[in-house]
């Protein structure tokens, strides 16, 4: 009669039964069956157009000043590597400072907004402003200001990329679960316990998400403020570059140079993503697999 | 084996003692009016009503969560600190597992642990041990949405218990699960509670729940929030499925049953 109650407590099979059990799906070079056909349409579909492009380049005999074809595009790639190359290496130098930058800066601020009311209400607004004045209209003022160039587009490239980082961790920072943060008070968490151990790690997912959309407008920062100070003659990016080919009437560079800072933001999208994927893979709703 | 009012005197000094506790709301509603209530050592009480009669604001009271708008909770028996202020061991097991989605099974119940600045080897062996304990050796890496929700709540045990408290306040815990986990887990927590000897504070709606598990039944009514019965059951531990069947069990859940009826009536 005792047994039972005293016992150490059993499994209960009914439990158990409810862990995932992992499908082994049939993989092709590395990935799975099921993903493919997302990546071959696409590459269809590019390579149709690239095409259709190319001959109707040929055909219509259109010349290359006005519209280069495919073909011509990756020839100037590779024969202006090396001018071209450096420009991306500055630009893209600029654009991960200033999402470093962003990072730092936007995380920070957002630690500091949620531990103090007071300092979020009376600063916020001004991290709107911040944001809502467009980059072009302050960048001349700003490269004034600063002298050095390189700063300056740091500067610039920072005020476009900041913001989601701030305002998606502050939102994150916030959306602890109320229980688990009445929990933490139960034990007699410090601040500081509550923001590394429930805050912080609650605030991961909006971070990333934030992560996501600054790394593409950094890049777009650092060109928009490259022409403006590749107006002035300064600056040598990738930005410079296509508005010095187009000075020169050089189109297939500057679709080259146009080529590379698509290429950049795809593959700043990508790093993200698998940042993020990374960071959130065990336990997130948005980078768990499902099975159903 | 009966279900009888508790006796007033007992001599021993209570663990908690609450006195002619009220709250009221920023918006006018009063959640409890004039609860006096002790708990003892060791005994399984459950706090039984409908809802909305105040039980769960009761309870997070006693945890410290909310102070009353009027009354007092001592802990006599517990440390104090230099202002006055009751620390109590006290582990607390919410409606849902509260789990932290980001940790494993191990890091969600080495939690209190951690927050004491146990060191990690120490936490790490204990939070194990409690995990086996609650029937869950072999999940410890395992994330919460990879548990089941009876799994979830079994860590949500372990982690309340993991500095073996001397109080285990528990908020409907087992409401959201189907009937035979919930079954499951009434009598390991019977077991838990038989061998580490803490004081059990069960809030539930269920009658056959309270009078399974529990000594003592405080019955309340709403409207506002406040104790109408405060029902002994004598049927002796351990309880198990045999007593769930038994015509004791009915009984005693009948009269349970009764005294909720004309406490709501009142």
């Amino acid at each position: 009669m005792t047994s039972s109650a005293t016992t150490s407590v059993p499994h209960d099979g009914t439990d158990a039964e409810a862990r995932p059990v992992s499908a082994e799906e049939r993989r092709i070079l590395g990935l799975p069956a099921s993903s493919w056909p997302g990546i071959i349409a696409p590459v269809v579909i590019g390579i149709i157009a690239l095409t259709a492009w190319e001959l109707t380049v040929r055909i219509k005999g259109i010349p290359h000043y006005i519209l280069p074809g495919p073909i011509l595009i990756v020839q100037t790639l590779w024969n202006d590597w090396a001018t071209l190359s450096e420009s991306l290496l500055i630009t893209l130098r600029i654009t991960f400072a200033a999402l470093i930058a962003a990072i730092a800066v936007g995380v920070s601020l957002a630690i500091i907004f949620t531990q103090s009311k007071w300092l979020e209400k009376s600063l916020f607004p001004y991290a709107v402003i911040l944001q809502v004045t467009p980059v072009v209209s302050i960048a001349p003022l700003i490269i004034i200001w600063v002298g050095d160039i390189n700063l300056s587009l740091l500067i610039c490239a920072w005020i476009v990329a900041f913001f989601p980082i701030l305002s998606n961790t502050i939102l994150g920072l916030n959306s602890a679960d109320h229980n688990l943060i009445n929990l933490f008070q139960l034990y007699r968490a410090s601040r500081w316990q509550t923001l590394r151990y429930l805050r912080l790690p609650a605030a991961l997912p909006y971070f990333l998400g934030g992560l996501k959309i600054s790394g593409g407008l950094a890049l777009i920062g650092a060109v928009v403020a490259e022409f403006v100070a590749g107006t002035g003659g300064s600056a040598s990016g990738l930005a410079y570059r296509i508005l010095e080919s187009g000075y020169r009437l050089q189109i297939p560079r500057m679709f080259a140079a146009l080529l590379l800072i698509s290429l950049s933001g795809i593959a700043i999208f990508f790093l993200t993503s698998w940042i993020a994927h990374l960071a959130l893979r065990h336990w997130h709703e948005s980078a768990v697999r499902r099975e159903n | 084996m009966t279900i009888a009012p508790v006796a007033s005197a007992t001599n021993a000094r209570p663990l908690v003692s609450i006195r002619d506790v009220s709250k009221q709301f920023a918006n006018g509603t009063i959640a409890i009016r004039g609860v006096d209530l002790d708990l003892r050592e060791a005994e399984f009480v459950s706090l039984l009503g409908p809802s909305g009669c105040g039980k769960s604001t009761l309870l997070r009271i006693i945890a410290g969560l909310g102070a009353p708008s009027a009354g007092t909770v001592d802990w006599p028996t517990s440390a104090h600190d230099a202002s006055g202020e009751a620390h109590p061991d006290l582990g607390f097991v919410f409606q849902d597992p509260t789990l932290m989605p980001w940790a494993n099974a191990l890091k969600n119940t080495m939690l209190p642990l951690t927050l004491a600045a146990v060191s990690k080897n120490e936490a790490e062996e204990r939070a194990a041990e409690m995990l086996a304990l609650v029937g869950l050796k072999g999940f410890e890496k395992s994330y919460p949405r990879e548990l089941s929700g009876g799994m979830k709540m079994r860590v949500s045990i372990a982690r309340a218990l993991v500095t073996h408290p001397k109080i285990l306040l528990m908020d409907e815990p087992f409401a959201a699960l189907d009937e035979i986990t919930r079954h499951k887990l009434n009598d390991d927590l019977l077991g838990l509670w038989w061998q580490n000897r803490f004081t059990a504070v069960f809030v539930t709606h269920s009658v056959f729940e309270s009078v399974y598990l529990s000594q003592r039944i405080v019955v309340m009514a709403a409207r506002p929030g406040r104790v109408m019965a405060d029902l002994q059951n004598d049927a002796p531990y351990p309880r198990d499925a045999l007593f769930r069947t038994s015509a004791d069990y009915a009984h005693l859940c009948r009269a349970a049953s009764e005294t909720l009826k004309r406490a709501i009536a009142a």
